[in-house]
């Protein structure tokens, strides 16, 4: 049987691993495999993991604002190594201009502070592979 | 088939997708074995065993890298258990690996028992032989400490490492029934800090004891993981075991026990697939009805549904 | 035995009370029943419906409470408190360039705040230099960059550091940093010796919660005490640690364990000094704390005057101090940044006013109130002077800071402090039973603790256990339209630059000769604080000081506990 495979990473120098932990156990009390690969990441760390795993979603916890540069560098790492098919989300400090800039550049979702359990789990129950 | 090509060429996303199919059991995953098959079987596995806290992980990281400086290709498994109740779990070993996320010459998947007991997860010896096929020169097994139901691992690797540290008070002694079975070589982990002397010498007894019975004598080895402390002492052993079982001809023995109980559960999930598949789970269920009703006894009962 | 209510009386209210129940509330709760879900704390603390002398039963007001400026200091520790002078209203504040930040220390100084308070970004927090490929899209992002004495000569640039204190949230670096700001008075003509602030130097709540760490614990702990001896020395008047629960908060812990863990962090340093020989009198009074103030009022205003109460006996009583400067838990407050909403930002004025109360009536010595809009970005201007005037409002026109402790003796806020204290001794046991703090950090005890608890707060939220208002309830699906703060895109070109003309234009022997000699210090167990001083001098930058000490002390592992 399958079972969803979720990646939930700290990439850059952000020690707030608060976000991160709760939502990793959230999905994985809604039965989902999560892999966490603790904090001070490097987006290439991440997309390896990501790989070898074979994770159907990445996620990403960010609260210093380095987002715009390490988020979509994961999505390019990912296509790269030729992943492009697991998708990438993101939480944390991400103002509202922010977020369509980041779904052009290929995050799947972004969830920010006050993000109910329930709407990661269902994005993750929608969205990952069947 | 295109995943199994690049597997043997050594894609990793290949190999990674394969796994997946053997450990969900999906349509594929039986020719994927089929297929595989004829190119295991040249890997050093090793199994890496010991209750929780203890620093497993952070030692399968320093062994790892050791064998990575003698140009060593090096797979690793490495299981944690799956909650009952929710069936998710939270695989955290790749904390401890993190630099090896990003060498060439690692790969590292972490799984979760689902289910399964005896410490490892019910596709460990499917993902082996991934990592096997692969072309990995070692493939390390890290188990769930989970006392003394680790000991299905030395069914499935050649190389057993008992890991313990000081200051775990009664678990030793809980463990020692454990320990005489698996166990190739001892190591006692966080060895800075106190009861180290104690638990050596412990140790030393059991392999003393083992010595007697078999040409391998465990031998057993202070690491401080986190500070790369005794290290190459381990990997010798390591090595040094190899070359035992090779010379002494145990390697063809272990070999076949690991076939025999490859083979084993082979057939037993086979025939519980059988026993479960399309009409015979209605038939379970009517003679579980009758078993319950006392129409019928569970021994006849499990005959009948497999006959045919 | 003083009992503040004699038998007799007691034996009355309870008859009354039981009658109360029968009678008057009986008849009630059938047409008025009480609402079905739990009455807890934001803690999860369940509370009571209602409290009495019963509660206090025997209960002895000079042990427990005293006099302001007594021991034990529940009631605050100077005998007038705000009636002398209002607490210092000291904004956290830090982004982009020195030179940006230095703009916006002028603005909230003009518009009356009175101490400082400066806010890093990660890389000045992980000791690494603007340049380095580890601070890659951090730059100035939460806070400002400062790589050299140069950068903080420009954050000071006009700002009377001889007159002001400022206060510096910076832990694994937090030597070298203090250096950079001695180097910086001493540039400016000013003797060491007058200048006051604090550091934050709290390396033990980085291993527990907040994950700013650089060096293992031992070595940091030596580090640490270093700064103690020289503070002592040298800065008599700077508090050369600020002992801190805020962030153990922020990762999720309830208020006893934010209480609990940061007095157990404390007593840990009181010990490793002691150990040094140190003498407790001369560093103790130099110790301060930082705690956080969340929604719930009252559970608020019980944790901080049962960390005074505690400390005080802790110091007295374990340590022997005799001075009673030891005895005093002097305390910075910062409203609870994880209370805020992305949604509705505006209604985040109201939870930080509530909050800022609840540390005004806790007896805070200084206290930042964060801005509405920082759950979206860091603080613009106007959301920031938003939440100075909601201090100055709370000093000049609500009234509470005409009286010193003016919730003292409400039966319920005593039993909260009673209740807290306990606690926090239960926990004293546990630390003690793991060996203490250190031993208990490497089990991950606090960390799987406070993930606990964060857990359990979200699984309320998530089932309905307790209202967020704009998140699981009065939400509305308007976009939060806020001015945010805009950076100038330049700045880190600018400091890239600078760092290069630095590294260009200083003497070349003698900054290689300072990180030696520092090398050498650091290998041995010299107090390190004069040869980071002279390398600071030397201009050796952040990242390269600290390189010398991480290939000395080598680098510490977060152990991801769930």
């Amino acid at each position: 049987m399958k079972k969803i495979r979720v990646l939930i990473a700290k990439p850059g120098l952000d020690g707030h691993d608060r976000g991160a932990k709760v939502v990793a156990r959230g999905l994985r009390d809604a039965g989902m495999e999560v892999i966490y690969t603790g904090l001070h990441q490097t987006p290439e760390q991440i997309a390896e993991a990501a790989i070898q795993e074979d994770v159907d979603v990445v996620g990403l916890s960010c609260l210093s604002g380095a987002h715009m540069t390490l988020f979509p560098r994961v999505v390019e790492l990912l296509k790269e190594k030729g992943a492009g098919d697991i998708l990438v989300t993101g939480g944390g400090i991400v103002p509202e201009e922010d977020v369509p800039k980041l779904k052009e550049l290929g995050i799947a979702a972004v969830f920010g502070p006050g993000t109910p359990l329930k709407e990661i789990i269902d994005f993750h129950e929608k969205n990952a592979r069947k | 088939m295109e995943l199994v090509d690049r597997l043997l060429k050594g894609d990793k996303r290949a190999a990674a997708r394969l796994i997946s199919s053997v450990e969900n059991e999906d349509e594929r995953a039986a020719e994927v074995l089929r297929e595989l098959y004829k190119y295991t079987g040249n890997t050093h596995i090793i199994g890496i065993t010991g209750p929780p806290g203890v620093g497993k992980s952070s030692l399968v990281d320093r062994l790892t890298r050791a064998f990575r400086k003698k140009g060593k290709k090096v797979g690793i498994v490495a299981i944690d258990p799956t909650s009952r109740f929710t069936g998710g779990a939270i695989l955290g070993d790749r904390i401890r690996m993190t630099e090896l996320a990003t060498d060439e010459g690692v790969f590292m998947r972490s799984m979760g028992t689902r289910g399964h007991h005896g410490g490892i997860a019910k596709a460990t010896t499917e993902a082996t032989m991934v990592l096997d096929a692969m072309g990995m020169d070692l493939v390390i097994v890290e188990t769930v400490g989970a006392g003394q139901s680790q000991s299905e691992i030395w069914e499935c690797v050649h190389t057993s490492i008992l890991v313990e540290m000081p200051g775990m008070g009664d678990e030793i002694q809980a463990l020692k029934a454990g320990i005489l079975e698996i166990g190739d070589i001892f190591v006692v982990n966080k060895g800075d800090l106190a009861g180290v002397d104690q638990l050596v010498k412990e140790l030393e007894n059991v392999a003393e004891y083992k010595a007697m019975e078999q040409k391998w004598k465990p031998p057993v080895h202070v690491t401080i993981a986190t500070e790369d402390k005794g290290t190459d002492e381990v990997v010798s052993s390591i090595e040094d075991h190899l070359g035992y079982l090779k010379e002494s001809g145990e390697y063809q023995k272990r070999e076949e026990e690991r076939t025999r109980g490859e083979f084993t559960r082979i057939v037993q999930a086979l025939l519980l697939k059988k026993a479960f598949a399309g009409e015979k789970s209605e038939k379970f269920d009517q003679l579980l009805k009758e078993i319950i009703e006392k129409k019928t006894d569970p021994f006849t009962a499990a005959e009948k549904l497999l006959e045919e | 035995m003083m009992a503040m209510y004699d038998k007799s009386k007691l034996d009355k209210i309870e008859k009354e009370l039981k009658q109360w129940e029968r009678d008057c509330l009986g008849k009630s709760i059938e047409t008025l029943p009480e609402r079905d879900r739990p009455f807890i704390t934001t803690s999860s603390v369940p509370i009571d419906r209602l409290y009495t002398p019963l509660d206090a039963k025997d209960w002895n007001y000079f042990e427990k409470l005293g006099f302001p400026g007594e021991y034990p200091f529940t009631r605050g520790v100077h005998p007038t408190m705000y009636r002398s002078r209002p607490w210092t209203m000291r904004m956290f504040a830090g982004f982009g360039t020195a030179e940006e930040t230095n703009e916006r220390y002028k603005y909230l100084l003009r518009h009356g705040e009175t101490g400082l308070s400066v806010a890093f970004d990660f890389p000045t927090l992980y000791g690494y230099d603007t340049d380095d490929p580890h601070s890659e899209g951090e730059f100035g992002k939460c806070g400002v960059a400062i790589s050299s004495l140069r950068d903080m000569e420009i954050l000071f640039d006009g700002i009377p550091v001889d007159k002001i204190s400022t206060s510096m949230t910076i832990n694994g670096p937090a030597p070298v940093v203090w250096g950079f700001y001695i180097g910086m008075a001493e540039n400016k003509g000013i003797n060491p010796n007058i200048i006051s602030g604090t550091i934050q130097n709290d390396i033990l709540k980085e291993y527990i919660a907040q994950k700013s760490f650089i060096f293992p614990p031992e070595p940091s702990m030596r580090l640490i005490v270093d700064t103690f001896e020289y503070g002592f020395k040298e800065l008599p008047r700077w508090n050369t640690i600020s002992i801190s629960g805020y962030h153990i908060r922020e990762a999720g812990s309830t208020a006893v364990q934010e209480l609990a863990f940061t007095l157990a962090d404390g007593l840990e340093y009181v010990r490793a000094a002691i150990e040094r020989g140190l003498d407790v009198d001369k560093f103790a009074p130099r110790l301060s704390f930082f705690f956080n103030a969340h929604n719930d009022l009252f559970e608020e205003i019980a944790k901080y005057r049962a960390a005074r109460r505690i400390w005080a006996r802790e110091m007295k009583e374990t340590f022997g101090a005799k001075n009673p400067r030891s005895w005093w838990m002097r305390f910075h407050t910062q409203t609870a940044g994880v209370s805020l909403t992305a949604q509705q930002p505006y209604n985040n004025i109201v939870r930080v006013t509530i909050q800022a109360l609840a540390a005004v009536l806790g007896g805070t010595q200084s206290l930042h109130t964060n801005s509405m809009d920082e759950a979206l970005a860091l603080p613009s201007r106007e959301a920031a002077r938003i939440a100075l005037r909601t201090q100055q409002i709370i000093a000049h026109e609500s009234g509470v800071t005409n009286t010193i402790d003016p919730l003292g003796g409400s039966y319920f806020l005593e039993y909260l402090t009673d209740y807290m204290e306990e606690e926090t001794y239960n926990y004293f046991d546990k630390i003690d039973t793991l060996g203490g703090v250190v031993p208990a950090i490497k089990k991950g005890f606090f960390q799987k603790e406070i993930a606990d608890s964060a857990y359990r707060y979200q699984k309320e939220i998530e089932e309905n256990q307790r209202t967020v208002v704009g998140i699981n309830d009065y939400a509305t699906e308007e976009p939060a339209k806020i001015e945010l703060l805009k950076m100038d895109p330049e700045g880190e070109r600018r400091q890239i630059n600078r760092l290069e003309k630095i590294r260009k234009d200083r003497d070349n022997k003698k900054w290689e000769s300072s990180l030696d000699e520092l090398r050498k210090v650091a290998e041995k167990d010299e107090n390190v604080m004069p040869a980071i001083r002279d390398a600071v001098h030397a201009d050796a930058t952040l990242g390269e000081i600290c390189g010398v000490f991480r290939e000395v002390f080598g680098e510490y592992k977060d152990l991801a506990i769930f």
